[in-house]
């Protein structure tokens, strides 16, 4: 089964390059950041609140809409596409929430089917007939992560772990060249948030598809990714392995905002006031 | 502890002491004035007194001998105000969808508020005249009045439930690429679904009595029925009607009451 699963490709590679978000008229959230992303990696975006992380990956599929830079997956400029472009284009990334974002009244198989409401038919959409290649490749899927028995019952039936499970076969149903995960696991308990960051990992290797995962938990983080992010203030000031995020790296990523913007922050504030 | 003070009082609603008291004196005086220049004859409340009196003994005991135009005029009633529902949902649901500002475009959003404005501004009996001129007497007009008037409620409800949203759905479908219709099935509908089914039983019941009263002016149903026999002094048949309402619309409450508990 793993075979049919993995799709043969060639290595991807996500570019991210002078990408810089402002909201309206205040400091940009993001600065002129850059970042690739290739292979089969789990690359963990850490950082406090506020220091851009979701906008970051908001931004890859614009569903925030970056102020300049470039997103370029696999030789796609993603900045310019025009909206029905760029919705044959979000196909190709996965997403993952926070929240699960499922739809509560709606089957399992329904919200897995929902993963591919860019390739069929509204029609098909409607009539909830889906392929049949498609209803095969969720039993797969939902097999694999070990929720093919729920596929009629009510998505807000499930428990947390299961919910996220079933957004992470929703996710998978695009066959995306890439998942992104916005903090996954910040609504489950401890254990649950284990099993879906190994889950995750795994995933990558198998389908050999990249991962970027926006986190709060440092040492989920350090755990379970390839490489580590760490974001301040709408830049990058940490990109490694795991095992180099020592506690002074992590006392600078954490350190609230730095000194050099203290003054663009300052003036903001007093333009506010 | 000692200087804590012991005594707190609510604040008040409107903080300005000079506001509030001239705020209440306005009303005061308003109303003194009122009173003072409507015309209030009190030697014709009187007579209506004595005339009300001519009705009701009149009116007493009711008369259910002709419960065939009875039952007659209640069907369609019923009628009017099943049809006046289907159709009136039918067109809010879309209405309601343009009138929501986190789905639609501005100008759509304006077009669909005006709309709903509209709809909202008149009382199903004023409508209810213009569309008996319109389309000429009979159960038509009722079913083309009430279809307005479920808009002006349904597709307001609806609109504001639609903006309540729980948006993170939306965006899950948008990340998966999905088109506008489709998403608004997966993500949007089934979120409004038990309002939208509410909303329906609930304007079933209202669009029932509505009928009653819109029938008055001419636009059929048990209305049409109760105003002739007003007209002919039958006032025994009209008290046997306007019970007969009074028993439907308790019924219909209890029913739709019921529904809508059951799927809330």
């Amino acid at each position: 089964m793993r075979g049919r699963l993995a799709l043969v490709r060639k290595t991807i590679m996500l570019k991210i390059s002078k990408l810089t978000k402002r909201y309206g008229s205040g400091d940009p959230v993001l600065k002129e950041l850059d970042l690739t992303v290739e292979g089969d990696q789990l690359t963990s975006v850490i950082g406090s609140s506020g220091a851009g992380k979701s906008t970051l990956l908001r931004c890859i599929n614009r569903l925030v809409e970056p102020t300049s830079g470039s997103i370029d997956l696999n030789g796609t400029e993603f900045t310019t596409l025009n909206r029905r472009d760029l919705r044959a284009a979000r196909r190709r990334i996965g997403m993952v929430f926070q929240g699960f974002n499922l739809i509560d009244r709606l089957t399992v198989m329904e919200n897995v089917q929902s993963g591919r409401l860019g390739y069929i038919s509204t029609w098909a959409a409607l009539t909830r007939r889906y392929p049949r290649d498609d209803i095969r490749h969720a039993y797969e899927l939902m097999e694999r992560v070990g929720i093919a028995h729920y596929a009629n019952k009510r998505a807000d039936e499930l428990s947390g772990g299961e919910r996220q499970r079933v957004g992470v076969v929703r996710a998978l149903m695009q066959r995306p060249e890439i998942l992104l995960a916005d903090e996954p696991t910040a609504s489950l308990d401890p254990k649950t948030s284990e099993q879906i960051m190994s889950l995750l990992r795994d995933l990558a290797s198998e389908l050999k598809l990249p991962v970027i995962i926006n986190i709060h938990n440092v040492t989920e983080a350090k755990e379970y990714s390839d490489r580590i992010v760490g974001m301040r203030y709408g830049r990058i000031i940490f990109d490694d392995l795991p095992a180099k995020l020592t506690t002074a790296e992590m006392d600078e990523i954490y350190a609230g905002v730095p000194a050099m913007d203290r003054a663009a922050v300052g003036a903001a504030a007093g333009a506010e006031a | 502890m000692s200087g804590a003070k012991d005594t707190w009082r609510k604040p008040p609603f409107i903080a300005n002491p000079l506001l509030r008291y001239g705020l209440y004196g306005a009303v005061l005086i308003y109303f003194v004035a009122t009173m003072a220049t409507l015309p209030i004859d009190w030697d014709r409340v009187a007579d209506g007194m004595t005339r009300a009196q001519r009705i009701f003994n009149g009116a007493f005991p009711p008369n259910f001998e002709r419960s065939g135009l009875l039952i007659d005029g209640f069907l369609e009633s019923l009628k009017i105000a099943i049809l006046a529902t289907v159709g009136g949902v039918a067109l809010s649901v879309p209405l309601a969808f343009m009138a929501a500002g986190n789905i639609a475009i501005k100008p759509v959003y304006f077009l669909g508020r005006a709309i709903i404005i509209v709809a909202r501004s008149f009382h199903p009996v004023i409508v209810a005249i213009i569309f008996v001129k319109a389309v000429g007497f009979g159960p038509f007009a009722g079913a083309l009045t009430l279809v307005v008037y479920s808009i002006g409620f349904v597709a307001k409800l609806l609109a504001e439930r639609i903006e309540e949203i729980d948006f993170g759905q939306v965006e899950a479908m948008r990340s998966a690429g999905a088109g506008f219709i489709a998403t608004l099935v997966y993500a949007v509908l089934p979120q409004i679904m038990p309002r939208l089914v509410g909303l329906g039983i609930y304007q079933l019941d209202s669009n029932l009595r509505a009928s009653a009263v819109v029938g008055i002016v001419g636009a059929g149903g048990i209305g049409a029925t109760l105003a002739n026999a007003f007209g002919r002094y039958d006032y025994d048949f009209a008290l046997a009607i306007t019970m007969v309402i009074v028993g439907v619309i308790l019924i219909s409450e209890a029913v739709s009451g019921f529904v809508r508990k059951r799927i809330a």
